[in-house]
């Protein structure tokens, strides 16, 4: 089971992101931006980071990048794919998800452990916690409020694919305390708090972040 | 020739249009409010709303035909802006 993890050019926690991998059982690749080819991988994550220095807008030109147009089409076909922080803002700006992420309504860069709660238990990236689960995840953005107009969250709700929620404090005024959200077919998902950093207790809160990896291994060996 | 006439006779032959992207009035802007805090802090009374966008200033090599116009507003449309939280307006400047 081979997981691509990408690199563009700022990215930070693509190491983090293949270590976890590693941890769930899995075989990390590394993917370059500026190679448009995936190489056989049978699921995609999109690390965190600053890719491109946010410039523009953060993601908007890491969406143009070499690699994204093979992940795009490989999404809209079924690969799993895993956007974290800003790996879900390129996601976002690919359109692969509604919706946009914003500067933080408080305006200050946020790092703290964050509860969640897992809302959607049937997606590549979580079937393997209980519906309902609450979890314990870092955060860190400036850039981090989730928004949409009204009908597009309404739509979300109703279709289940609020995949996360903030508990507690929402720390960055995202719309409906939206973490994450899933496209209609659940191969696709993107949040903002960071799993890959809750993967083992010697440098994170939990291991709580560890089944969003060990959810897409048992798919695909399933599948 | 002057360093003021050369730059002259350089602007003169070069098209430029303007491209002006905004938060959309209903998406929240931190960075407006954040100015609008510090002017009513320097005694700016009078300002009772800010919001902050970005202008772009596009050089071309042609003339503003319709299709090259047309051309701007889909760079505009998938790069410059996003549609889903920004608005844009494209204008020649003359």
């Amino acid at each position: 089971m081979r997981v691509g993890v990408v690199t563009f050019p700022g990215s930070l926690d693509d190491g983090d992101a293949a270590r976890a991998v590693r941890l769930a059982g899995g075989e990390p690749v590394c993917l370059w931006h500026a190679d448009a080819d995936l190489h056989g991988v049978d699921a995609v994550i999109l690390p965190g980071g600053f890719s491109y220095g946010d410039y523009l807008r953060c993601g908007a030109i890491a969406r143009f990048a070499p690699v994204m147009q093979p992940i795009i089409d490989a999404a809209t076909d079924g690969l799993p794919v895993l956007g974290i922080c800003n790996g879900f803002q390129v996601l976002c700006e690919s359109h692969l998800l509604p919706g946009a992420l914003i500067r933080n309504d408080q305006r200050k860069f946020v790092c703290r452990d964050q509860r969640l709660r897992v809302e959607n238990a049937t997606t590549a990236w979580t079937s393997a916690y209980e519906p309902g689960e609450e979890t314990l995840i870092p955060v860190k953005n400036g850039e981090g409020g989730y928004v949409a107009d009204n009908r597009t969250l309404d739509e979300l709700e109703g279709e289940d694919r609020v995949v996360v929620r903030y508990l507690d404090d929402n720390p960055n005024g995202s719309y409906r305390d939206i973490a994450g959200i899933a496209n209609a077919r659940g191969n696709v998902v993107g949040l903002m708090p960071h799993p890959e950093h809750a993967v083992d207790t010697l440098t994170g809160p939990s291991i709580d972040g560890l089944r969003f990896f060990a959810s897409v291994l048992t798919r695909t060996v399933a599948a | 020739m002057g360093p003021g006439r050369h730059r002259l006779a350089t602007l003169s032959r070069v098209t430029r249009v303007v491209v002006d992207v905004m938060p959309k009035p209903e998406i929240l802007d931190p960075q407006g409010k954040a100015v609008l805090g510090a002017l009513g802090r320097l005694g700016f009374d009078a300002i009772t709303a800010v919001r902050q966008g970005k202008r772009f200033e596009l050089e071309l090599n042609t003339e503003p035909t319709p299709e090259v116009m047309a051309a701007i507003d889909r760079a505009a449309a998938t790069l410059l802006a996003n549609p889903v939280i920004e608005d844009y307006a494209v204008r020649v400047e003359s």
